[in-house]
C-alpha cells in the first residue's frame, strides 16, 4: 500500500520555509506516494493551498492530523516535543535534527519508536549524496542573502561608476571563509560590481575563489588548514596571529565584511575583534553568518542588527528563511532526491537501506534505536592529499593554429643537426651533381611546406587534405612525359606497354585532379560566417 | 613550347601551389587558395603536354585519359556526402599511390633513356623507392577506405609477431633492392621489383589493418603524406623539379597533420602506426580497478530542451556519432533556434573528433553553421566553467575526464574537452558502451551529467520539437 507523506506547518518562530512545494508534490505522487499538506503550510513561502491541491495533494485542516496520520513526515526544522508526542510508531521523519546539539529531542524521538533521517547528517563527501545535500542548498542561499542584506545596510553603490555628478569608487567586500556560503557571497558581490577578496584556512579553495572572479588573500604563514571531510580545523597559535594581522589590515581597507567561518562542533572562531571594528570606516557593514554559533565578530548579537562604532553588524541566523520561496524549492528538491533513493521501486513504499552509505549516514534513529553517530565512512582521500593530482596537460599559448610547438632542448637540437650534417655528408660525397640539384629543390620544398602548413587553421584540415590530395595528382606529369616522348632515331622502347601504363596512370590521376579540386571547392563554399 | 618556357611555367605552377596551401590559413582566403591550385595544375599540365617531352602523337591518348578520369572524378565529387569525406579522401590517396607504381614500372621498362655509373644506380634506386612508397600508399589507402566505409571491421587486426613480420619484410625489400641495383641484364631486375611490390602491398595492408578506428585521422593524414612522398620520388626518377616540389609540399603537409593528430591524442606516432589502441600491455584491464563511482542520470528530450532553453551559454561538442547519425542539420536548427532566443551557442571541436582531421568542421559547415562560432579545443576549454549546458553529441573519449584524473588510464594525458566543468553536461549516446579506446568514461557518472540515450538524429529532432513547443 502506498504511504502518505505529510507536510506539517513550521512552528518555529519566524520560520517561513516549507518542506515541499507544489512542483515537487507532483513528482512525489508520480513515485507512488499520496501527499497531505497542512492548510497554510506554504503561506510563508508564497505557496498557497490551491497550488498544492492543483498538484494533487490533500489539504488537511490540523497539524495533529498530519503528525498522527502520516507514514512519512517532511519538515525543515526539528519538531517540538508536542509534535513528537503526536507521532505514531513506525513513522519516518525527514528533517534537520542536529543530533549533537539536541540530545533530548533524540531521546524523545527514539522513545516514539520512529525512524528519523537527519538532513544535516548526510555524508557530504559522497559525490552521489550531493543532490540531497540540503546544507549546501541552504548555505548557497545564505551567502547570496548575506550580500543582499549588506547592500541593504550599506549606504553606497557596490559597483564603481563615473557619473556626471562625479566618480564613485566600487565597494570593497571581504569574505572570511570560502565554503559554500562564502563562495555564493563572493559570486553575488562580484555580480553587483564590488571588488571582492576572500580568505580561507584551506589553501585548496584559492582556485575556487579566483574562479568566481574574486581575489584570494593569503595568510603569511605556512600551515595546512583542511580538517578532513572538506571542513576547516582549528589552527595553531602562530597561524592565528598572522591571520589576525591580515584581518586587521583588511578591516581598515574594506567597506563590507562577510564572515562565514565555522568549525564543526566548536564555537565559531573570533576573527573580527572590537578593535578591528573600531578601525573600520564609518558606515561599513559586517554580516556575521556564524552568529548562531557565537559569531566570528566579537560584537555580534545573534538575531539582531546593531550599530557599534559606526559599523552596522548584522547577526541574523535565519537567512534561508528570508528567501523562503527559493530555499523551500531547493529543500523540497533535496528531499525529493532522497525520497527517490529511498523508493527505488517507485511504488510508494520506502526502504531505509542501512547498507547504503548515504542513507546510513542520514539515519540517526532507526525504528526507535539511535544509530547516531554513524560508523566512519571509508572514503577516498580528499583530493588535496593526493601527492600529484592529475598532471595537467600543458596549455599551449599559441594564438592561432598550433604553432610549431616549444623550442627543442639544446641537446636534442645538437643531435638533430649532427645527424643532418652526417646525412648531407654522405649524400654529398656519393651523389652526382644532377641529383644534388634536385635534392636542393626537394629539401627547400619540404621546409616551405612545413612553414605554410603550420599556418593552416584546424577548421580547414579536411579541405587541406583534399586540396593536397588534388595537388598530389601532379604525378600526372610523370605519366604525361612517358606517354609519347620525342624519341631519338634508332632508339628502341616497348612503346605499347609504356603507353598502356601511362594511360592508366593518367586516367587515375585525372580522377584525383578533377575530383579533388571539385570536392574542395564544394567544401569551401560551405564555410560561411 | 621551348624547354625554358616549360621550366618557367613549372616555377609558376609551384608558386601557385604554395599560395594554394597558404590560402587555407583562413576560411576567407581558402576559396581563392583552391582556385590557385586549379590554375597551377592547369598550367603544369598544359606546359607538359605542349612542352618538349611530349609529342603531338600522344594527344588523343592524353585527352582520352583525362576525359575519362576527369568525368569520374567530377561525378564523385558532386555525389559524395560530407559524412563520407574521409572515405573519398582515402580512396583518392590510393589512386595517387597506384599511379606512382604505374609510372615507376613504365619508367623501368623504358629503355630509351640510358644512364651510366652513379646516375644509373640513383635512377634505379629512385624507381625502386618510388614504386615502394606508391605500393604502400595504394594498399594502405584501400584498406583505410574499407575501414572508413565500414566494409572492413574497424577493430585493429593484430597478427602475432607482427613487428617481426614487418622487419622480415623490410629485410627482404632491402635485399632485393640490392639485387635489383646490381642486375646485369636489362630484364634482370624485373623479378626483384615484382617481389618488392608484392611485399609493399602486403605491408600497406598489414599496417592499416592493425590500426583501430579512432586512430583513423592519423592514418588518413599519414597516407596523405605518403602520396606526396610518392610524387616526390617519381619526380626524382624523372628528373622533374615540379613533381619534387609538389610532392614535398604534400608530403610535409600530411606529416604535420599526422603530428598534430598524434599530439591531440597524446600518443607517439610510432605507437599509433605500430598497433591498435590499448594493446600495449593490458592497460585496459588495469584501469578496471578504478570503476567510476556514482550513477547515471538519464534525461528525456523534453528535459534536454528545457535545460537548453534556460541556459545562457551552451557549448556543443560533436563527435563521430553526429556524423554517423547525419544529425548536423538538426544540430544547426537547434543552434539557430537558441541563437535567435539570445543564447550564446558555440561549438567545441577536438582535433581528432571524427575520422579525419577537421571532419567535424566540414560537417558543421555543410549544415550552414557559421564558422566563427566553431571553436578549437584550446580556444574554448577555459570557457566551460562559465557554461550552463555542454551538449556532447556522439563523442566519448574526447570528453573523458579520466585522461586528466586517472594516471593509469590508457588515454591518460590526452588533451580533452573539459565538459564536466560546465554547470550541466548532457551526453547523447546510443548506449553506455565505451568508445574506441575501450575506456569507461567517468563523465557519465558525474553528478552534473545527464545522459540522453538514443540515435543522435532522432533525439535531436525530438529536442527541436520540444524547443518549439
Amino acid at each position: 500500500m502506498a504511504l502518505t507523506i505529510g507536510i506539517a506547518r513550521e512552528t518555529y518562530a519566524g520560520e517561513k520555509r516549507v518542506a515541499t512545494v507544489p512542483e515537487v508534490v507532483e513528482k512525489l505522487i508520480k513515485l507512488g506516494f499520496s501527499v497531505s499538506v497542512e492548510s497554510g503550510a506554504g503561506d510563508g513561502a508564497n505557496f498557497f493551498d490551491e497550488a498544492y491541491t492543483a498538484a494533487g495533494a490533500k489539504i488537511v485542516g490540523s497539524a495533529a492530523e498530519i503528525w498522527s496520520g502520516s507514514d512519512i513526515v517532511f519538515r525543515v526544522r526539528a519538531p517540538s516535543p508536542d509534535e513528537v508526542a503526536q507521532m505514531k510508531e513506525g513513522t519516518t521523519l525527514i528533517s534537520f535534527i542536529w543530533p549533537a546539539q539536541n540530545p533530548e529531542l533524540m531521546q524523545q524521538l527514539a522513545a516514539r519508536k520512529v525512524t528519523v533521517l537527519a538532513m544535516d547528517s548526510l555524508p557530504r563527501l559522497l559525490s552521489r549524496a550531493q543532490k540531497m545535500d540540503a546544507l549546501t542548498s541552504m548555505a548557497g542561499i545564505t551567502g547570496y542573502r548575506a550580500v543582499i542584506e549588506a547592500a541593504n545596510q550599506f549606504g553606497r553603490f557596490f559597483n564603481g561608476q563615473v557619473t556626471a555628478a562625479g566618480k564613485i569608487p566600487p565597494a570593497k567586500v571581504f569574505v572570511a571563509g570560502a565554503g559554500v556560503a562564502g563562495l555564493a557571497a563572493l559570486g553575488t558581490a562580484v555580480g553587483l560590481g564590488a571588488i571582492v577578496r576572500a580568505n580561507d584556512t584551506r589553501p585548496e579553495v584559492a582556485d575556487q575563489v579566483k574562479s568566481m572572479g574574486a581575489e584570494f588573500v593569503k595568510v603569511d604563514y605556512e600551515e595546512e588548514g583542511s580538517g578532513g571531510g572538506g571542513y576547516a580545523k582549528v589552527m595553531s597559535e602562530g597561524f592565528q596571529a598572522a591571520q589576525r594581522e591580515m584581518y586587521a589590515q583588511q578591516a581598515k581597507d574594506v567597506d563590507i565584511i562577510i564572515t562565514t567561518a565555522l568549525i564543526p562542533g566548536k564555537p565559531a572562531p573570533r576573527l573580527i575583534t572590537a578593535d578591528m571594528v573600531r578601525s573600520m570606516k564609518p558606515g561599513s557593514v559586517i554580516i556575521d553568518l556564524a552568529a548562531e554559533q557565537g559569531g566570528n565578530c566579537e560584537l555580534t548579537e545573534p538575531n539582531k542588527v546593531v550599530v557599534k562604532h559606526g559599523v552596522t553588524i548584522v547577526g541574523y541566523t535565519d537567512f534561508p528563511s528570508r528567501l523562503a520561496k527559493q530555499s523551500s524549492t531547493l529543500y523540497a528538491t533535496n528531499l525529493l532526491r532522497l525520497t527517490e533513493e529511498l523508493c527505488k521501486t517507485k511504488d510508494g513504499i520506502i526502504d531505509v537501506n542501512m547498507e547504503d552509505d548515504a542513507i546510513r549516514g542520514l539515519t540517526v534513529i532507526k525504528e526507535g534505536e539511535v544509530t547516531w553517530p554513524p560508523p566512519p565512512l571509508k572514503l577516498p582521500a580528499p583530493p588535496a592529499a593526493k601527492p600529484a593530482a592529475a598532471p595537467q596537460p600543458e596549455k599551449k599559448s599559441s594564438g592561432h593554429g598550433h604553432g610549431a610547438g616549444a623550442p627543442m632542448a639544446g641537446k636534442t637540437l645538437a643531435i638533430v643537426f649532427g645527424l643532418g650534417a652526417l646525412l648531407f655528408l654522405l649524400i654529398g660525397s656519393a651523389a652526382p651533381p644532377a641529383f644534388l640539384g634536385h635534392f636542393t629543390v626537394f629539401v627547400l620544398a619540404c621546409f616551405v611546406g612545413y612553414m605554410v602548413v603550420w599556418n593552416v587553421t584546424p577548421a580547414l584540415h579536411t579541405p587541406l587534405m583534399s586540396v593536397t590530395n588534388a595537388i598530389s595528382s601532379i604525378i600526372a606529369i610523370g605519366a604525361l612525359v612517358q606517354i609519347a616522348p620525342p624519341l631519338a632515331e634508332g632508339v628502341e622502347r616497348p612503346g605499347f606497354w609504356i603507353g598502356l601504363l601511362a594511360f592508366v596512370g593518367l586516367m587515375l590521376t585525372a580522377v584525383n585532379m578533377f575530383g579533388g579540386f571539385a570536392v574542395t571547392r564544394r567544401m569551401l563554399a560551405m564555410f560561411r560566417k | 613550347m621551348s624547354a625554358s618556357l616549360a621550366t618557367v611555367s613549372y616555377i609558376g605552377a609551384t608558386i601557385l601551389f604554395i599560395l594554394s596551401l597558404g590560402g587555407l590559413s583562413n576560411p576567407e582566403t581558402s576559396r581563392r587558395g583552391n582556385v590557385y591550385g586549379i590554375v597551377g595544375m592547369t598550367i603544369a599540365v598544359l606546359a607538359t603536354v605542349f612542352g618538349p617531352r611530349v609529342t603531338m602523337g600522344g594527344l588523343p591518348l592524353i585527352i582520352g585519359a583525362m576525359a575519362i578520369g576527369g568525368s569520374v572524378g567530377l561525378y564523385a565529387a558532386k555525389k559524395v556526402q560530407m559524412t563520407q569525406m574521409p572515405e573519398l579522401v582515402a580512396l583518392m590517396h590510393s589512386l595517387v599511390g597506384f599511379a606512382a607504381c604505374v609510372v615507376g614500372f613504365a619508367s623501368y621498362i623504358d629503355t630509351s633513356i640510358v644512364f651510366t655509373g652513379a646516375e644509373k644506380t640513383i635512377h634505379e634506386a629512385e624507381i625502386y623507392i618510388g614504386i615502394l612508397i606508391g605500393a604502400v600508399t595504394f594498399s594502405g589507402s584501400v584498406i583505410a577506405f574499407g575501414k572508413l566505409s565500414g566494409k572492413i571491421n574497424g577493430k585493429p587486426v593484430l597478427l602475432p609477431a607482427r613487428h617481426w613480420i614487418n622487419l622480415a619484410g623490410l629485410l627482404i625489400v632491402i635485399y632485393f633492392g640490392h639485387v635489383f641495383l646490381n642486375a646485369e641484364t636489362a630484364g634482370g631486375g624485373t623479378f626483384p621489383l615484382i617481389v618488392m611490390t608484392l611485399i609493399s602491398l602486403a605491408f600497406g595492408v598489414h599496417m592499416v589493418m592493425a590500426i583501430g578506428g579512432a586512430d583513423m585521422p592519423v592514418v588518413v593524414s599519414m597516407l596523405n603524406s605518403y602520396s606526396g612522398w610518392a610524387a616526390a620520388a617519381t619526380g626524382f626518377m624523372l628528373s622533374n623539379d615540379l613533381l619534387i616540389v609538389t610532392g614535398a609540399l604534400v608530403g610535409s603537409s600530411g606529416a604535420i597533420l599526422s603530428y598534430i593528430m598524434c599530439r591531440a591524442m597524446n600518443r607517439n606516432f610510432v605507437s599509433v602506426i605500430a598497433g591498435g589502441f590499448g594493446t600495449g600491455g593490458g592497460q585496459v584491464a588495469k584501469s578496471d580497478g578504478a570503476q567510476p563511482a556514482g550513477e547515471v542520470v538519464p534525461v528525456s528530450a523534453v528535459e534536454t530542451a528545457e535545460l537548453l532553453r534556460e541556459a545562457k551559454n551552451v557549448i556543443i561538442i560533436p563527435g563521430y556519432g553526429m556524423a554517423v547519425a547525419q544529425a548536423q542539420h538538426t544540430v544547426y536548427e537547434i543552434t539557430k533556434f537558441l541563437r535567435e532566443k539570445g543564447v550564446n551557442v558555440r561549438f567545441g571541436i577536438h582535433p581528432v573528433a571524427g575520422r579525419m582531421p577537421g571532419h567535424m568542421n566540414v560537417l558543421l559547415a555543410e549544415a550552414k553553421v557559421p564558422y566563427d562560432i566553431v571553436m578549437e579545443m584550446d580556444e574554448i576549454n577555459d570557457d566551460f566553467p562559465a557554461t550552463d549546458v555542454a551538449m556532447v553529441i556522439g563523442a566519448n573519449d574526447i570528453v573523458n575526464p579520466a585522461a586528466q584524473e586517472d594516471p593509469n588510464s590508457p588515454i591518460a594525458g590526452m588533451p580533452v574537452l573539459e565538459v564536466w566543468k560546465a554547470k550541466t553536461s548532457i551526453v547523447m549516446k546510443r548506449s553506455m558502451a565505451s568508445g574506441y579506446a575501450g575506456v569507461d568514461n567517468p563523465l557519465f557518472y558525474k553528478d552534473n551529467n545527464r545522459m540522453l540515450f538514443g540515435d543522435a538524429k532522432k533525439m535531436l529532432d525530438e529536442v527541436l520539437v520540444a524547443l518549439h513547443a
